[in-house]
């Protein structure tokens, strides 16, 4: 085993970078688009980078990877990087490259496009591949969406972006809350206490501060310290099965999963936003979902049909109002859209400016 | 490989089919490996039954690190031995992401010896996941992996390994180094990262620019956005180019502008500068034309967060303008007057957004030493339950 090191931190990416970004490192000038997944990138020497960028599935094996840095070696010398929204990009100096690795990665199956006014990768998280709290396979959905979501990768006819995450519980390692789209796994019932377990295994004082409703009292049941769950008071966030294993949240009948929409971090036009409740409740209905598949197709070609050019999902809600919003989706408008957690005063209609 | 442990997954093959890459087959690509096959197995169940079948991670980690490593159990161990224990480890990535064909193969390599041979490129915060490794497999991964260069990124209440955007490498819009000073951030806080000791996780993202790639406004507790302070670089030619070949100057820009500060005569785009909110829109459509000014830096924002536990957040503004250039002391200087306020009086498990909001914002900068300006508010407040202190009232009655 070699000596031990610690906290040297990452390699510095210096290394990583091609000759051409090393020279022309913050004297990039402007960049196009020319076609979905290529990128042209124009520095004030006139030295021009090509990237290509393909979709991957998040979960990767190291074989496909080595596939990866096997087409670098052959396409540009061995630069690669990987987005924000876990695609690969090749980038290159010479555009004669562009077309072999496109075929090439298209013989590898990993789509070439997710530039532009298009979909890009759906960020997700671990879902019942790797997680404890998952009210959802994350992997599996984002699978049997993209698949029907494809067109909408590989080319460019939205009217502007439109992002697409997915997290399998409230807790959101996928950050969802600011998407157009966000597809959010939910438990909606109340946890499930072992009591037997819970003395072993959890502080009590804890758990019941994780209670962001104060559901959650101690109790004493069959001689030993617990507690007990004020079941109306709960909205099946999951905090206290966090801290407590003891708390079973999940329900194979009756998890599942939300849809929310109109959210964006950008600053272009419209200040950032929050995504807003658009579908309570669909059922997990493993391998492909086909009630999220539908509902999540039905937003995107509404937003693409209704929608003015550069709009964002969020700017296009705005703008009609959301009466309409649900009018042209055909989604029923419920009791649950309206919130009533902390603030919920705010999001009250306090005007006469109705569209009748 | 093991053939008798082969089990059929009639429910995730299926997820093999159609034209999107299938994280099955990514899986199935490193079935020769039990814990592969066991991992089909567990996940086929989960499919069949709808539900998940991994336990809270207990303390697991590599010698003097309390994070880096999650700790991940299945609750099926006697069915599924080889993944009994199927830990993630999150190896700090380079800034940007970029990597050579060597250094990923560095990482495939040591990965192939010692777990599933399963990654995330990458995970949620930045980091690479290497997913699914036993426990006495961890030394081993950590010792081979700082060999080669690399280490272990965040987990628990540290600071969360920072991440970047593509910024000067790659994109004319960077108004600062993203990538040199998440690089020097990271190496500067060493400790904070390795060893948890904050109330709660602390995430920093650094977007060159107003677009904000890395959506450090919606998932970062201090979000470092570029700006520029002066005026928008226009190249008028192009602008007619642009207007020639299609673009409605008028319709597409002047009239999506949120200020409304240009102005478009079929000739010349006028700016009027000073109204601009730098919100990147005009530049994001006319990129050859338009650039931001050349005095750069970033607004620092601060607070955002996912629902749990009082709701979500996003960041809200917290140094206007800050110019960013190395050493970068001012922003360390925050970092560590922030983590000393928080660190003494926030509560377990509260982000610093939400303890912001707790103690008040007012408070929160005169204990960091900030002054309160009006960019930090929408709007001032509309209530009239002021907390006033004595100096206020008695300097305008003196």
């Amino acid at each position: 085993m070699p000596e031990r090191k610690t906290d040297i931190g990452p390699p510095h990416y210096e290394k990583f970078l091609p000759p051409v970004i090393k020279k022309n490192y913050g004297k990039w000038l402007y960049h196009e688009n020319p076609e979905a997944g290529v990128l042209v990138h124009v520095a004030e020497s006139g030295d021009k980078l090509f990237t290509v960028r393909a979709g991957t599935p998040r979960l990767v094996s190291v074989t496909t990877l080595r596939a990866f840095a096997e087409l670098a070696d052959k396409h540009c010398g061995g630069y690669l990087r990987f987005t924000s929204r876990n695609n690969v990009e090749f980038l290159l100096a010479d555009p004669a490259k562009i077309k072999p690795l496109q075929k090439d990665l298209a013989a590898l199956g990993f789509p070439v496009g997710g530039t532009g006014n298009a979909i890009s990768s759906i960020v997700h998280t671990q879902g019942w591949v790797h997680c404890h709290s998952a009210a959802s396979d994350a992997s599996g959905v984002v699978k049997a969406l993209m698949d029907e979501l494809y067109p909408r990768f590989v080319n460019m006819d939205l009217p502007a972006k439109l992002r697409v995450a997915f997290a399998c519980c409230l807790n959101m390692c996928g950050a969802v809350h600011c998407s157009d789209i966000a597809v959010l796994g939910v438990h909606t019932r109340a946890p499930k206490i072992d009591h037997k377990e819970l003395p072993k295994v959890c502080e009590v004082p804890t758990l019941v501060s994780s209670c962001p409703t104060g559901a959650i009292r101690p109790a004493t049941v069959e001689g030993k310290a617990s507690v007990e769950v004020e079941e109306q008071q709960c909205m099946y966030c999951g905090n206290c099965y966090t801290v407590c294993p003891a708390m079973k949240i999940s329900n194979p009948k009756t998890d599942g999963i939300s849809i929310w929409v109109g959210g964006k971090v950008s600053n272009a036009r419209h200040e950032p936003m929050f995504s807003k409740l658009a579908i309570p409740f669909l059922p997990n209905n493993p391998p492909r979902w086909p009630e999220v598949v539908e509902a999540v197709v039905k937003l995107v070609n509404v937003y693409a049909t209704n929608a003015r050019k550069h709009e964002r999902m969020g700017e296009w809600i705005e703008r009609i109002g959301w009466s309409r919003f649900f009018k042209l989706t055909g989604i029923p408008f419920t009791k649950y859209h309206i919130d009533d957690f902390t603030h919920a005063g705010e999001t009250f209609k306090r005007s006469a400016q109705l569209k009748h | 490989m093991s053939d008798k442990k082969k089990r059929a997954t009639p429910l995730l093959d299926d997820l093999e089919k159609g034209p999107w890459p299938s994280f099955v087959k990514e899986i199935k690509n490193e079935a020769r490996r039990p814990m592969v096959q066991d991992l089909l197995g567990v996940l086929e169940r989960s499919y069949e039954e709808h539900i998940g079948h991994w336990k809270h991670g207990g303390l697991v980690g590599v010698m003097g690190y309390g994070g880096g490593v999650i700790g991940r159990y299945s609750d099926l161990a006697t069915e599924f031995p080889d993944v009994a224990e199927f830990h993630t480890c999150r190896i700090n990535q380079p800034s940007g992401w970029f990597y050579t064909s060597e250094a990923l193969r560095d990482l495939c390599d040591i990965w192939d010896r010692h777990g599933s041979g399963l990654t995330n490129m990458h995970g949620s915060t930045g980091d690479i996941i290497f997913l699914g490794a036993k426990t006495e497999a961890l030394e081993p991964i950590f010792a081979e992996l700082t060999a080669k260069g690399w280490d272990l990124g965040g987990s628990g209440s540290d600071m969360r390994t920072p991440s970047c955007c593509v910024g000067p490498a790659r994109c004319e819009w960077a108004n600062y180094d993203t990538l040199g000073v998440c690089y020097d951030i990271t190496q500067g806080f060493q400790d904070e990262l390795h060893r948890p000791a904050f109330p709660y996780k602390f995430k920093i993202k650094f977007a060159g620019c107003p677009n904000d790639c890395v959506a450090s406004v919606a998932r970062a507790d201090l979000s470092i956005i570029g700006t520029w302070k002066d005026d928008i670089r226009v190249d008028q030619a192009q602008v007619r180019e642009y207007a020639k070949s299609g673009t409605d100057i008028q319709k597409e820009v002047c009239d999506l502008c949120p200020s409304r500060c240009m102005a478009w005569n079929g000739k010349d785009l006028a700016i009027e500068n000073a109204e601009c909110v730098k919100c990147m829109h005009c530049i994001n459509v006319l990129p050859k034309a338009l650039r931001p000014g050349k005095e750069k830096g970033a607004t620092i924002m601060i607070g955002a967060k996912a629902p749990i536990i009082g709701g979500a957040l996003l960041s809200s503004v917290f140094v206007p303008f800050i110019e960013m250039e190395p050493p970068y002391q001012d922003l360390k200087d925050l970092c560590a007057a922030i983590w000393d306020f928080w660190g003494e009086h926030g509560k377990n498990r509260e982000r610093v957004g939400e303890f912001i909001q707790r103690v008040g914002l007012g408070s929160f900068l005169g204990q960091i030493g900030l002054d309160p300006v009006p960019e930090m508010i929408a709007h001032p407040r509309t209530n009239p339950y002021i907390f006033f202190e004595d100096e206020l009232v008695e300097a305008a009655t003196k």
